[in-house]
């Protein structure tokens, strides 16, 4: 049964941690993330977890120690946001390319600069490439519902790779709002014990983490990693398909609404989505057909499932809430497109930055963007390739 | 018919608006509404301008952006009002209650000629009286649960009451003294201007607005 409760996200995943309570934490606080060790320290302390806490003197601290934590076959997590995360960077490869299944709370934060602490995807998307499975939440509920899936995805065996769960920066971490949380002997016996097959505190099978490839071996190394990235998609299927049945709630690699039959699709990532949903509502009381797509997994990257639901779309507008300075574009819009073109999908495609440090989003900006996708469907000879900003002052 | 009520607080660091709208948040949950309750942070330093925002509904709520066409405004602090518009989007059928000890005369030129109930309260004067300190956000709180009719009043003071209590296990003399700050402001909200029925408006169906 399900408990009904009102929580911030960040409160919200800080339950999740309590109820999973993994062997050891090191974390180094940032806004808007700092609440993440805040709470799992007053749980340690109030001995409602028995995690153990390291409290470093930065992030590349943070990660280097959870790589040391989880190679010697500990369940281990931090938290982190922006310039956090930024710090982390050389050891987020290593953390991957070891194969050691860290989850890591990442409330997305704008880069600087400007200096700013509010809402952004550029620091998980310039992650991208790192080899961190990506999984984003709309809401405070999806935070905490994919915090609990996450060890189950990333300590499988055909895995073995670190998770990023990933919420919007104040939007989700500081807003509270309603939410249903589960039993705690319903989370732990869905997350279960984490027994590694290869640890480094085995004395029975002394192994090697970490050392040199010659060019004769490295690349095999890489392409294992990226296999382990591949099996990802069908894992996070089926932990999801069995989450449902203690939670009720279905999760998968994307969530359509009204997409079936739109004609005008927005595709975006987090809590921009329940705004364009009030949109969507709005316009189809209106009897116009328009839909969304949300994008919940990034990493691995389902093209040919998103171009899959997008096929019956006259036009489509992809959003990132992040400036790649590619000058195409940002990372959901590049990726989305190019697997468009691989699926041979008709639509015509805008791509679209909007929410930069925190700018808000709202259900007029969302209608602006349907209007323009009418617009675009009706002109065979409009110009799409330009990026546009969305809520841009001018 | 369901109904959404959207509420935007004006403070400075400091003061305890983002408390008191999470305050708000958590007990309009406790008598089974969806809810929101979130700060909106420009810099962060004792003194800036905060703004914190609520949503009250009786559907789930979706939409994550801040508030752009509240029902009510409170202004924790009257020195925001020749900084801030404070009255921007405010539903007429709403309110505006500000914490000043001035008056209509001096309060209603700074308010661009919103037309919707104008509330004031002297919290300042509640706070000393009753906490001994200057905690303007309880007696805020209180004043808007008076104008907003968000609940009833009875439902307002024992939802009050249980979580005080909780916050202030360790502390029975500062829960006693603010339960006397929430009576003392509930009585002492003045209507200085515009229609005083706005608590019985019915906000209307906002999900199709």
């Amino acid at each position: 049964m399900g408990i009904k409760e009102r929580m911030s996200g960040n409160e919200a995943v800080a339950y999740a941690m309590k109820q999973i309570n993994p062997d050891v934490m090191p974390a180094f606080p940032i806004t808007p993330s700092t609440e993440l060790p805040q709470f799992v320290s007053s749980y340690i302390a109030n001995g409602e977890m028995d995690t153990e806490f390291i409290p470093v003197e930065s992030e590349h601290s943070a990660m280097s120690a959870a790589i040391g934590a989880e190679a010697a076959g500990a369940r281990t997590m931090t938290a982190t946001s922006s310039a956090g995360l930024a710090l982390m960077w050389e050891m987020l490869y290593v953390a991957a390319s070891n194969r050691l299944p860290i989850a890591l709370a990442l409330v997305n934060r704008a880069l600087s600069g400007p200096l700013n602490i509010n809402c952004e995807h550029s620091d998980s998307m310039g992650a991208r490439d790192s080899g961190w499975i990506q999984i984003y939440a709309e809401d405070n509920q999806e935070a905490y519902d994919n915090f609990i899936q996450a060890y189950r995805i990333a300590e499988h065996k055909d895995v073995m790779l670190p998770i990023m769960i990933c919420q919007d920066g104040f939007i989700i971490s500081h807003g509270v709002s309603n939410i249903e949380l589960l039993e705690d002997k319903d989370v732990k016996e869905f997350v279960g014990e984490y027994n590694p097959e290869h640890y480094l505190l085995n004395a029975a099978e002394p192994v090697a983490v970490g050392p040199y490839a010659v060019s004769c071996y490295g690349m095999e190394s890489k392409r294992a990693q990226a296999q382990a990235m591949k099996n990802a998609g069908q894992v996070i299927l089926d932990v999801a398909a069995e989450f449902e049945k203690i939670s009720g709630r279905k999760y998968g690699f994307f969530e359509g609404y009204h997409l079936e039959d739109a004609e005008y699709a927005i595709v975006a990532i987090g809590s921009a989505c329940g705004t364009t949903k009030d949109a969507v509502d709005l316009l189809r009381s209106n009897g116009k057909k328009v839909g969304l797509l949300k994008v919940r997994v990034f990493r691995p990257f389902p093209g040919k499932e998103l171009a899959e639901a997008l096929k019956s779309c006259k036009a489509v507008a992809i959003m990132d809430r992040c400036e790649s300075f590619s000058a195409n574009g940002g990372p959901l819009a590049a990726e989305l497109s190019a697997a468009l073109y691989q699926a041979r999908g008709s639509a015509r495609v805008i791509k679209i930055v909007y929410g930069l440090n925190g700018r808000d989003y709202t259900v007029a900006d969302a209608r602006q963007v349907f209007a323009d996708l009418e617009e675009v469907a009706a002109d065979k000879n409009s110009n799409t390739d330009e990026y546009r900003y969305i809520g841009l002052r001018e | 018919m369901e109904h959404l009520t959207e509420i935007r607080w004006h403070g400075r660091g400091g003061q305890g608006a983002k408390t008191a709208a999470l305050l708000l948040a958590d007990i309009a949950f406790g008598i089974g509404k969806y809810v929101q309750g979130f700060p909106e942070y420009g810099p962060e330093r004792m003194g800036a301008p905060i703004t914190a925002y609520d949503r009250i509904s009786d559907y789930e709520i979706r939409v994550h952006s801040n508030i752009y066409e509240p029902d009510f405004v409170v202004v924790v602090d009257d020195t925001l009002l020749h900084s801030v518009d404070v009255t921007a989007g405010l539903n007429t059928k709403g309110g505006v209650l500000i914490n000043t000890e001035k008056g209509r005369d001096e309060i209603m030129p700074l308010l661009k000629g919103y037309e919707g109930a104008v509330y004031t309260i002297n919290a300042r004067k509640v706070c000393m009286e009753t906490l001994g300190k200057y905690f303007p956000n309880m007696p805020m709180l209180s004043a808007l649960a008076r104008i907003s009719g968000i609940m009833e009043k009875d439902v307002f003071f024992m939802e009050m009451e249980a979580s005080l209590k909780h916050k202030f296990e360790k502390k029975p003399e500062v829960f006693a003294g603010n339960m006397k700050a929430l009576q003392m402001a509930f009585d002492a909200v003045e209507l200085i201007s515009g229609p005083a029925d706005g608590k019985k408006v019915n906000m209307s169906d906002r999900r199709v607005a």
